[in-house]
C-alpha cells in the first residue's frame, strides 16, 4: 500500500468522503476550519454539496435536513462550535437520524484556547444537549486512526440510525502523518433499508410519508419512544465498544487515557518498560459506550496495583474510569487543563512516584 | 350527484388543533390546494415550525419535516441541497421566523434558496399562550407586555417583508391578509406564485400572510378580522416587496 503525507483534517475530510459522504455543512472555527476548506475545494469535484452555513444553528439544521434524506452527512466544528449545535444534535437524535459530527476540541471553557484540548468530554458522552440521548463517541489518537474510523461510524450511524460524533483534537488535525487512504466508495440511498428517508415522494410511497419528527406529545407516546432510543443504546453498549489494551503482560499499574494523550502516554510507557518497569494500558476508542467492563477485568489482573487515568482536562473520562473500577483498585489522576499538553517524563514521573507507594 | 367541491386530497383527515377563528386551516387549504393544483402532490417536501403550527406535519399530506424553533430555512436548505427538484416549503410563524429564527431566514434569502416560505404573521405567539411576538403591534397588550408594547422599552415591531426585499437574492416577498374573501383569493394567488417561482428555479420567496388570533387578543372571530383591518394592515400594508419575476 502506498503511503500518503497528509494532515489530519484534509485526511479526515478525503475519508468521509471517500465513506460516502456528499453533503458537508460547516462554519470555520479554529483548529478544524481545514475541513470545511478541503471540503469546499473536494466537494465540487465529485458531485458532493459543500455549503458553508450562516452559523453553526445553521450548519446542524442543514443537517438534520440532508440525513432526512438517507444520504451520508457530516458536519464539523471545534468546541464552542460544537455547543451551539447541541439543539441540532439534540433533535437529530430524537428523530432518530444518522449523520456524522466531528468535534475538534479545543480549549476552554467560553472561548478558550485555540490549542488542543479534552474537555468536552462529559458534553460528547453525557449527552450535550437536552433529554436521554447518547451520542457514539468516536476518539481516535492517529491520523491513520481517523481515516478507519471515518467509515466506521457513518455505518454505526446508519446501523442505529443515530448521530455519531468524532472527536479529536488540535493536535490531529494540525499534525501530518504517513497515511494509506481507502477506496472510494459510492453510497446511494436503500429505501428498503431507510424507508424513513423522505425524498418528496411520501404521497405515493407505499410505506406512508415520512415524517421527520422528534415531538411527542403525549406522555405515553414519548415514553414508548425513549424505550426505543434506550433499546437501542443497550444495544450499541453490548456490541460497539471498541479499545486498545498496549503492554498489559505483567502491568503493574494500568494507564488509562485517549485521543493524543494516550499517544504520549504510549512513549512514557515504551520508555519505562526499557528500564524494566511494566506499564500497561487501556485506551477507550469508543468514549461512549466506554469499556467499563472491559477495563475492570484488565485492572482485576493479579499483578495490577492501581490504574492511572491521563487526560488534558480536570479529570472528566476520570469519572468513567472510577465507575469501571469501582473502588476495586486505587484510581489515580494526571492531567493539565488549559490546552497544556502534558509530556511523557511527567507521565512517567508520575507513574514512578505511584509505583514508591504502591 | 355531482361533486361541486372536494377538500384538497394535499390535507390529510386529521382534525385541526387550531382554535375558532383562527386563520391558520385557511392559510393550510391555500397551500395544500396550490400544491395539487400545481400537480406537485408526489414532488414536495414541507417543514413544520414551533409554535401554533407544530402539528402541520400532521396535516400536510406529504413527506414533512417537524424543525427546531425558527431553523425551518436551515432544515429546508439541507433537503433542497439534496433533492434540488424537488418542492420544499418551510410554513413558520412570527416568533418563529421574526425572533429566534431571523438568522436562518435571511441567510436562506442571502443565498437565494429555491424554496417557498409561508409566514403568518399574527402579532402575537400563540402555542405559548399569548406572549409578545417581534410583531405585536405598539400599545398591543399581551401576558409579557401587560401595559401594552412600549417602542421605547422593546422597540417598533419588525417588517418581515420589508426587510427581506432588501435581500439582493430575496426573489418574491408579498403580504397579504385573510381578513375577507378578496383577500383570501389574493393570498391563494401569492401562494401560488410562490410556489411557481420555486418550480422555475428561482429563489428565496416568501408570502407574509396576516392572520387572527382571536383567543389570545382577546376578541370573537368577527372582532378579531376587524382588528386585523383596523390595526395591522395599517402598519404591515399589503403588497408586494419584491417580485424579480416581474421586472
Amino acid at each position: 500500500m502506498a503511503l500518503t503525507l497528509m494532515k489530519g483534517s484534509e485526511a479526515i475530510a478525503e475519508a468521509a468522503i471517500r465513506a460516502g459522504c456528499r453533503y458537508f455543512f460547516g462554519y470555520p472555527i479554529t483548529p478544524q476550519t481545514e475541513i470545511p476548506e478541503y471540503m469546499s475545494e473536494r466537494m465540487p469535484e465529485i458531485g458532493g454539496c459543500f455549503l458553508q452555513a450562516e452559523s453553526e444553528v445553521g450548519a446542524i439544521n442543514m443537517v438534520y435536513g440532508a440525513a432526512g434524506t438517507g444520504e451520508r452527512v457530516l458536519t464539523s466544528s471545534s468546541s464552542p462550535g460544537v455547543s451551539l449545535k447541541q439543539e441540532g444534535i439534540s433533535y437529530i437524535a430524537g428523530a432518530q437520524l444518522p449523520c456524522v459530527i466531528m468535534n475538534v476540541m479545543r480549549g476552554g471553557p467560553g472561548l478558550g484556547s485555540i490549542q488542543a484540548g479534552q474537555g468536552d468530554y462529559f458534553q460528547a458522552t453525557k449527552g450535550g444537549g437536552h433529554g436521554d440521548y447518547h451520542l457514539v463517541v468516536f476518539a481516535p489518537a492517529s491520523v491513520q486512526e481517523s481515516i478507519d474510523i471515518m467509515s466506521v461510524a457513518f455505518d454505526t450511524a446508519d446501523k442505529y440510525q443515530c448521530p455519531v460524533m468524532v472527536v479529536a483534537d488540535g493536535m490531529i488535525c494540525q499534525m501530518m502523518e504517513p497515511v494509506v487512504l481507502p477506496e472510494m466508495k459510492e453510497y446511494k440511498v436503500d429505501l428498503e433499508k431507510k424507508p424513513w428517508a423522505a425524498n418528496g415522494h411520501g404521497f405515493s410511497k407505499p410505506a406512508g410519508r415520512s415524517i421527520i419528527n422528534s415531538m411527542y406529545i403525549t406522555t405515553e407516546a414519548l415514553s414508548e419512544h425513549n424505550e426505543k432510543l434506550q433499546a437501542i443504546y443497550r444495544e450499541i453498549e453490548a456490541n460497539e465498544v471498541r479499545f486498545e489494551a498496549y503492554n498489559m503482560e505483567n502491568a503493574e499499574i494500568i494507564v488509562t487515557a485517549f485521543g493524543t494523550v494516550a499517544r504520549i502516554a504510549k512513549s512514557a510507557i515504551d520508555d519505562l518498560k526499557e528500564e524494566g518497569v511494566n506499564i500497561g494500558m487501556i485506551r477507550p476508542i469508543t468514549l461512549w459506550p466506554f469499556p467499563y467492563k472491559e477495563l475492570h477485568d484488565a485492572a482485576m489482573a493479579p499483578g495490577v496495583k492501581a490504574v492511572l487515568d491521563v487526560e488534558l482536562n480536570a479529570g472528566q473520562m476520570l469519572e468513567d474510569v472510577k465507575l469501571a473500577i469501582n473502588g476495586d483498585k486505587p484510581v489515580d489522576f494526571f492531567g493539565h487543563y488549559g490546552s497544556q499538553m502534558p509530556t511523557p517524563e511527567e507521565i512517567k514521573e508520575k507513574l514512578l512516584s505511584m509505583r514508591e507507594v504502591l | 350527484m355531482a361533486v361541486v367541491f372536494e377538500k384538497t386530497k394535499m390535507l390529510t383527515d386529521t382534525v385541526f388543533h387550531y382554535c375558532p377563528g383562527c386563520n391558520h386551516g385557511i392559510a393550510h387549504r391555500l397551500v395544500a390546494e396550490t400544491i395539487e393544483e400545481l400537480g406537485l402532490e408526489d414532488n414536495v417536501i414541507g417543514v413544520a415550525p414551533v409554535g401554533c403550527a407544530v402539528f402541520a406535519y400532521d396535516y400536510f399530506n406529504c413527506d414533512m419535516y417537524e424543525a427546531a424553533h425558527g431553523r425551518a430555512p436551515a432544515v429546508a436548505t439541507g433537503i433542497k441541497r439534496v433533492h434540488p427538484e424537488t418542492c420544499v416549503f418551510t410554513y413558520q410563524g412570527d416568533g418563529d421566523l421574526a425572533s429566534i429564527g431571523t438568522n436562518e431566514i435571511v441567510h436562506a434569502a442571502h443565498r437565494g434558496e429555491k424554496l417557498t416560505v409561508i409566514f403568518i404573521n399574527n402579532a402575537i405567539y400563540g402555542m405559548t399562550g399569548g406572549q409578545m411576538a417581534p410583531t405585536t403591534l405598539i400599545g398591543q397588550k399581551t401576558t409579557t407586555s401587560p401595559y401594552g408594547r412600549s417602542e421605547e422599552w422593546s422597540g417598533a415591531p419588525i417588517k418581515v417583508c420589508e426587510m427581506l426585499s432588501q435581500i439582493p437574492d430575496c426573489y418574491y416577498a408579498e403580504r397579504v391578509a385573510l381578513n375577507n374573501t378578496a383577500n383570501i383569493m389574493k393570498a391563494k394567488k401569492a401562494i401560488k406564485k410562490a410556489f411557481q417561482y420555486q418550480m422555475d428555479g428561482h429563489g428565496l420567496n416568501i408570502v407574509e400572510i396576516l392572520s387572527t388570533c382571536p383567543t389570545n387578543w382577546g376578541f370573537s372571530p368577527v372582532e378579531a378580522l376587524k382588528w386585523l383591518e383596523e390595526n395591522m394592515i395599517p402598519y404591515y400594508p399589503l403588497g408586494v416587496y419584491k417580485d424579480k419575476g416581474a421586472e
